[in-house]
């Protein structure tokens, strides 16, 4: 895990005190109470008098399962029953909510579980001792002799018994433990069982899931904002009086991003937007197209000295004593996160105060920036997190991109409640894509075709610069934009990674994977070119270049091959077998990927996963993560790419311009799980890498040329 | 002003005759279960059933819908969603969730019509419900096993 902690330039000034340091904040522990209501036992812990434990959650759910993940750590200190755990969102408290990867309230970077593994435990740990203690003391014995088991304390003395519920406002008077102590992991009853069920997926079979667009209020204004279809367009004029006159619509302002349309209900605000004549000023505009863009960035990758990410051996050397050099480009797209429900938000403004409801994914940054426009102390920016409708990074922006707009509609709209609507066009053409990448990759090969050097250069934006965080850039290497370039599990004698910075008009942001969305695929493909070209096995070459160098790899590659029965690239049956090896995120992940080509498409029958994860706190949902995350991947790598017309007007709209996986295109996966005791890692961004690769291999097969582009599919 | 059933009460809709149902459906109604993912039919979050065929709300005007009777994911009942519904939170096939009103309203309708689909039933009926969580590998298995649950 990456830690960094973000300098507050590029935050706005003003603001809560950033605290790092992996305390259990207990201090806000409730005053002893009447016996009404529930309790807090410390931050994370709430317990009801129906027995019901509530886990204060503070990373945002939107379907990689922190409420579930985090309900288990806490459950199993606790010795609770899984039946009476519930999750909530934290509200936006950065000292007591950080995420400690950031230093900020924040979810990304897969750090949920990482972050907060033992933080949770301790949560968990330090309420049952204050139960036990309460009975204890209500009982008259020995605390030592009290034990706790699902969800109900004994004490076999005495025979007592009783539910959480019914000591709690006792509990609520014991002094939690400095150091709570944490089971042995050999007795864990929750944590890594299969059986555990997601405490979100009843809710979502109804229709009762709150998302923030399921946010209304009597008296709420719904607004939509025109956006320019360039990026960085301006608006030149406007003329608003045939949107005005829609049935509905109350005003329409001017803001820094657009053009505001207020109205009393969803539909008077498209009509109303639809209604705007707006002239586009496009002198800072990216009015170039493309494939204009592209080369430019290609041109960097080829001219570019850049800065070494990574390097060991002589590779002067390798090159020179070589027999043999290959060398390839891999160039990849624009990518837009298209979660299915657009970033939207709810924000109420009183006086020196403001409440928002929003799918908030770094809920210090929206606070700050709020503050900041709004004009009020931060600490009366009040965020509510709601469950997200997707993000894969989306809805964490380093500048508070959301939370800017949705501040500037409260401060056009004056004092009142505002829903801001994102419809798929805003989402599609509103930048903040992964940005585009070129790889250039060179091997040096001996007589006997054994690959003795690497070069790796490749150009692309920096994904934290300009930002907040940009302090993690250290010595002119960004981490996330280079991120599984370096430290490859390979041992190529001689290496080096060069990265070639390049800077855009087009807003970048983290999109599932972030780096490695890309360096996977121009590693792996580049790979496997080469051993094809050597005549290896793809399998058999990996496991060579493995050597001891990475025990958890070469299994996961061992055992992917095992379950896919691997009998080499082409299968008898018209398909062909394509090999990836990615690790990220403290995950380690193979694939085989069974590609057969269906009306000049690749169709991906079968995809083997070999993962090792270390702990899986929820083995069920790491596995849907993988399905899922290799799913979005396969998405992108067969279908998906932003594109800019020769005029610069970005050409994709919608999903019929921007096509998502179909489940008629989704392939089977099989997944086998390593079960250790390693630390945990991340799991909601690791199966994406390694699809593109596997399918690019086999498709190359199927088609008897090489790879060098993304999508697969080019309209 | 259009006469419809919705969810099984006669309501009158006083909106402009273009709205798309899906917007009066929530802002007029609060019925919020239905979701809002594309706006043009391409992704199946807005699916509702209209005199018992799943219909994307978010095209269809109120106009069309005098004298209806729509059924939302709140009110989706019977021996079809009741199976669909178990099967779902049983495999826990739910990620993000908010295309799930709309893959379990095509899903109870594909069971309505056939019980025992295969693969390639799942796939025609499916299809135009896109989850961006490609949750698809546990919808196909829970479809399976919602039509073992209706056979049993």
């Amino acid at each position: 895990m990456t830690a960094f902690s973000p300098t507050r330039r590029g935050f706005l000034a003003g603001g809560a005190a950033l605290i790092i340091g992996a305390h259990l904040p207990v201090g806000n522990k409730m005053a002893a109470k009447a016996a009404t209501g529930p309790v807090d036992l410390n931050a994370f812990v709430r317990i009801g008098e129906d027995n019901t434990v509530t886990v204060i959650v503070k990373h945002i759910e939107f379907g990689q399962g922190p409420f579930t993940g985090f309900a288990t750590l806490v459950a199993e200190e606790l010795d609770a029953d899984w039946s009476q755990m519930r999750a909530e969102h934290a509200p936006a408290d950065t000292a007591t909510y950080q995420n400690f990867a950031f230093g900020i309230q924040g979810t990304g970077a897969s750090t949920a579980v990482r972050n907060a593994f033992t933080q949770m435990r301790q949560a968990g740990a330090a309420a049952r001792a204050m139960l036990v203690d309460a009975a204890a003391r209500e009982w008259g014995v020995s605390a030592d002799e009290i034990t706790v088991a699902n969800g109900v304390i004994s004490h076999t003395g005495s025979g007592k018994t009783a539910q959480f519920g019914e000591l709690v406002a006792t509990a609520s008077e014991s002094t939690p433990p400095a150091e709570p102590k944490l089971k042995d992991p050999a007795k864990f009853k929750l944590i890594g069982k299969e059986e555990i069920r997601r405490l979100d997926s009843a809710i979502k079979t109804t229709g009762e899931a709150q998302f923030t667009l399921d946010v209304y209020r009597d008296d709420m204004l719904t607004v939509v904002v025109a956006h320019s279809p360039w990026i960085n367009g301006k608006v030149a004029s406007v003329d608003s009086s045939a949107a005005l006159a829609v049935d509905g619509v109350e005003k329409v302002e001017q803001i820094p991003t657009g053009v505001a349309v207020y109205a009393r209900n969803t539909y008077s605000a498209l009509k109303g937007r639809d209604a705007l004549l707006i002239d586009w000023d496009l002198s800072e505009a990216e009015t170039r197209s493309a494939d204009e863009q592209l080369e430019e960035v290609a041109a960097a990758a080829r001219d570019g000295d850049g800065v070494v990410a990574e390097t060991y051996g002589d590779l002067n050397a390798a090159f020179e004593n070589a027999a043999q050099v290959i060398e390839a480009e891999y160039r990849l797209p624009f990518l837009a996160h298209a979660p299915l429900e657009a970033l939207d938000g709810v924000i109420e403004t009183r006086g020196d105060a403001a409440e928002i409801w929003m799918g908030s994914q770094m809920q210090t940054v929206d606070q700050m920036v709020t503050s900041d426009i709004l004009g009020i102390p931060l600490e009366n920016v009040a965020i509510n997190t709601l469950l997200g409708g997707g993000s894969f990074g989306r809805r964490a922006q380093y500048d508070g991109q959301f939370a800017q707009e949705l501040a500037q509609v409260a401060k056009a709209g004056g004092e009142g409640i505002y829903k801001l609507v994102w419809t798929r066009s805003d989402d599609i053409q509103g930048g903040y894509y992964r940005p585009l990448a070129v790889h250039r990759h060179r091997a040096a090969l001996d007589e006997t075709g054994r690959i003795i050097g690497w070069d790796n250069k490749f150009a692309t934006e920096s994904i934290m610069g300009g930002s907040a965080f940009e302090a993690v850039i250290q010595n002119g290497v960004d981490p996330f934009s280079i991120e599984g370039s370096i430290h490859k599990p390979y041992d190529f004698g001689a290496f080096e990674a060069r990265w070639v910075r390049t800077d855009s008009k087009v807003p970048h942001l983290w999109w599932r994977s972030v780096g490695h969305s890309h360096t996977a695929f121009a590693n792996e493909v580049f790979l496997d070119e080469v051993l094809q070209r050597q005549g290896k096995d793809p399998v058999q070459g990996r496991l060579e270049l493995l050597g001891d160098k990475s025990p958890r790899d070469r299994r996961v590659l061992e055992r992917v091959a095992e379950m896919a029965n691997w009998q080499g690239v082409q299968g008898a049956n018209g398909k062909a077998y394509g090999v990836a090896l990615h690790p990220s995120y403290d995950a380690h992940f193979a694939y085989i990927a069974e590609v057969s080509e269906v009306e000049g498409e690749p169709r991906v029958h079968k995809v083997w996963v070999a993962a090792d994860v270390g702990i899986a706190v929820n083995p069920d949902v790491v596995k849907a993560q993988i399905e899922g995350g290799l799913g979005y991947g396969l998405s992108a790598a067969l279908f998906n790419e932003i594109t800019f017309a020769e005029d610069g007007r970005i050409e994709q709209e919608n999903f019929d311009t921007y096509r998502l996986l179909r489940i008629n295109e989704m392939p089977e996966v099989e997944i086998d799980l390593a079960v250790n005791t390693e630390k945990p890692g991340g799991i909601g961004e690791a199966g994406t890498p390694p699809i593109a690769p596997a399918v690019s291999n086999a498709w190359r097969i199927l088609k008897g040329e090489p790879v060098r582009r993304l999508p697969l599919v080019r309209v | 002003m259009t006469d419809l059933t919705i969810n099984g009460k006669d309501v009158s809709l006083d909106v402009p005759g273009d709205t798309p149902l899906l917007w009066a459906l929530r802002d007029n109604l609060r019925l919020t279960g239905t979701k809002f993912g594309c706006g043009v039919a391409q992704c199946g979050a807005c699916t509702v059933m209209v005199d018992g065929m799943p219909v994307r709300s978010c095209i269809t005007p109120v106009e069309d819908l005098e004298g209806s009777d729509v059924t939302t994911i709140e009110a989706l009942e019977g021996p079809e969603a009741d199976a669909v519904r178990k099967a779902w939170v049983d495999l826990d096939v739910p990620q993000c969730g908010y295309c799930q009103s709309g893959q379990i309203i095509a899903a109870a309708t594909l069971l309505t019509e056939i019980p025992q689909p295969t693969d390639e039933d799942i796939d025609f009926a499916m299809a135009g419900n896109a989850c961006r969580c490609a949750t698809y590998v546990r919808i196909r298995k829970a479809i399976h096993n919602a039509a073992k649950i209706l056979e049993a």
